[in-house]
């Protein structure tokens, strides 16, 4: 079985800043995926890449066998990958249960005729949108506030209903953007198990974190960048030990 | 999701009012039954012009160009202008494809577009619009610039027409009047497509677009897709109210399409409720009856109080008028009849608590 993922030589460069360069990995089908880096190593240029945010100068990657860099984000999504935001990005008037029922907008059809005319089958795919939209919420843990909008949710709950609101398109790669962000220590290990209970249930993961720890806890690989390059790859006990990304992180022992 | 009772008790009796309403007006002056039109032709331009400001969140300042585009194209299908007659059932539905199709040609170059910036192009193209209406009398001779098309068909089916007085089980259906049963119909209609489109798949995309064009793009809605057919939508309300328009004036001009008139219908919207049915329905009624309540009421006032006209009743009547908007503004920046989310959106960015409740 080919990986679900394969990123080959990906170079993106804004102006005279190489923000990424060369950069090739392969992410397998269920796998939990890290992505770490000191700042400003890349690690949010390669996710935009993968997003569709932006296209890649250089390279390309392949997903689920298809090459599809340089797709608009909203083929992206189609094509299987949904996202999170590092700075949470959700409908944040309309109600916990409408943002995930956005989410579905990929995976179903109905156009202006079938909702004017309120066809049959619209009236069942609207249903059938709602009856799974509280599905996920349900399976995020935040069911009780379906109708709360969505910005007057707590921190912790507005980064569950926005991987909720990913997996309403069904994804086959969830791709998270720091999600710890700004969260305490016992959130932090809700989140870890959330990951991998969705990764349990078919949907291979990729991790941007700055929490090292949480990283090293659930990551099945990781990916180190430093300055746009490919630093260390591998399982991250390995990784860990790689003197190069304790340089990285650290500095190098001869300066400190 | 049933309906209670009482609501259906409501709707009877607004049904009621609005099938009697004609026959009231009527006693008042036939004058006021074609208000009443108007305010109708005004309900359905501004749920149109609702459709892309208040679902999908594009500041269109230059609406009133499909409503020229409408116009017109009834005009020139039944006028005298190029000898053509044709029916307006088949003349309505070329006009809104019409007007849809502007639309389309507007949304094209402005989809990058946001904010302050849309609202200028859309002013804009609104004003070509009408400037290419006013010219292009010349070499070919399409719209007779600014005399405009006179001679326009009324609606007729074989040997009824909407334009000729007639007396049905003792009631007298003078033509406004017909006219009056035909638009509130066809606003029916309008109302029932927008309510149904709001909560819906394509409704949800709209919002979702409004509220983070970026996030919804990353949740797979194809945004380009979804603004053009918010542009399409909206222009077809819009060519549709303009092919009554014409029909109903039997005269059109250039001069009917001009800026203020945008302005006027994107000020029902804001007023009424950005994004509620029933606020710009509200909106618009008030916004067309009030100016024609005080044209009738202001001058006999200040005889009554002055004994002369001290100042002429169209400037007082806009001067109030402008004062009523600038009053709901500071007091209920939502509008009059809010949306839940409208509410939201106002309180989380600040701009509502313009009048604080310590001052």
């Amino acid at each position: 079985m080919s990986a679900l993922l394969e990123a080959k030589a990906l170079g993106k460069r804004f102006g005279g800043v190489q923000a990424l360069g060369d950069v090739s990995f392969a992410i397998e089908r269920g796998q939990i995926y890290g992505l770490i880096g000191p700042n400003g190593a890349g690690k949010t240029t390669l996710f935009n890449l993968l997003t569709g945010i932006y296209a890649p100068d250089k390279g390309s990657f392949r997903f689920d066998g298809r090459d599809i860099s340089g797709l608009a984000p909203d083929r992206i999504a189609a094509a299987g990958i949904a996202r999170t935001f590092q700075n949470i990005r959700l409908f944040a008037n309309l109600s916990a249960l409408e943002n995930v029922m956005i989410g579905r907008h990929v995976r179903t059809h109905a156009g202006v005729l079938g909702a004017v005319l309120r066809t049959k089958r619209t009236l069942l795919e609207e249903k059938d949108i709602e009856r799974r939209a509280l599905e996920l919420l349900d399976y995020v843990g935040i069911r009780a506030r379906a109708n709360d909008a969505a910005g007057n949710l707590p921190y912790g709950d507005q980064r569950r209903l926005e991987v909720a609101r990913a997996l309403a398109t069904e994804p086959q790669l969830l791709a998270l953007d720091e999600p710890a962000a700004g969260m305490n220590p016992t959130e932090r290990q809700a989140l870890g198990a959330l990951v991998k209970r969705v990764r349990g249930d078919g949907v291979t993961i990729l991790l941007i974190e700055h929490d090292v720890r949480l990283v090293m806890n659930v990551c099945d690989r990781v990916l180190v960048l430093d300055y746009g390059e490919r630093l260390a790859e591998g399982p991250p006990a390995e990784v860990q030990r790689d003197p190069r990304v304790i340089e990285a992180y650290l500095g190098a022992p001869r300066a400190a | 999701m049933r309906a209670p009772a009482r609501v259906w008790i409501g709707a009877a009796l607004v049904g009621c009012a609005l099938l009697a309403m004609p026959f009231a007006l009527a006693y008042a002056g036939t004058a006021w039954v074609r208000i009443a039109n108007f305010a109708i032709l005004y309900v359905m331009l501004a749920l149109g012009l609702n459709i892309v400001v208040g679902f999908a969140g594009l500041l269109d300042l230059g609406y009133i160009a499909f409503y020229a585009v409408g116009a017109y194209v009834y005009a020139l299908l039944a006028s005298p202008q190029f000898n053509l007659h044709l029916p307006f059932w088949i003349i309505l539905p070329i006009g809104a494809a019409v007007a849809a199709l502007f639309g389309v040609l507007l949304g094209t170059p402005t989809l990058k577009l946001r904010g302050d910036y849309l609202a200028i192009v859309t002013l804009g193209f609104g004003e070509i619009i009408r400037i290419f209406l006013n010219n292009l009398s010349r070499p070919v001779n399409i719209t007779n610039g600014p005399q405009g098309i006179a001679g326009i068909d009324p609606f007729s089916f074989g040997a009824f027409s909407f334009a000729k007085p007639e007396t049905f089980l003792g009631l007298n259906f003078s033509g406004p009047v017909k006219y009056y049963y035909l638009l509130l119909a066809l606003a029916i209609g309008v109302i029932v497509v927008n309510i149904r489109l709001q909560n819906s798949r394509i409704g949800r995309a709209w919002e979702a677009i409004r509220e983070d064009e970026t996030a919804a793009r990353a949740m797979g809605i194809d945004t380009t897709r979804l603004k053009l057919l918010a542009f399409a939508m909206g222009a077809s309300f819009g060519g549709l109210a303009g092919g009554m328009f014409s029909a109903m004036q039997a005269f059109i001009s250039p001069e009917s399409f001009v800026l203020v008139e945008s302005i006027m219908v994107v000020s029902m919207v804001v007023l009424g409720g950005m994004g509620h049915i029933w606020g710009v329905v509200v909106g618009a009624v008030l916004l067309s009856f009030v100016p024609e309540i005080l044209r009738w009421t202001v001058a006999p006032m200040q005889e009554a109080l002055f004994g002369r006209q001290l100042i002429e009743p169209e400037v007082i009547r806009m001067l109030i008028f402008g004062l009523a908007l600038v009053l709901v503004m500071l007091f209920r920046p939502a509008g009059l009849l809010p949306s839940a989310v409208r509410k939201r959106e106002l309180a989380a960015s600040g701009e509502a608590p313009l009048v604080d409740a310590r001052l």
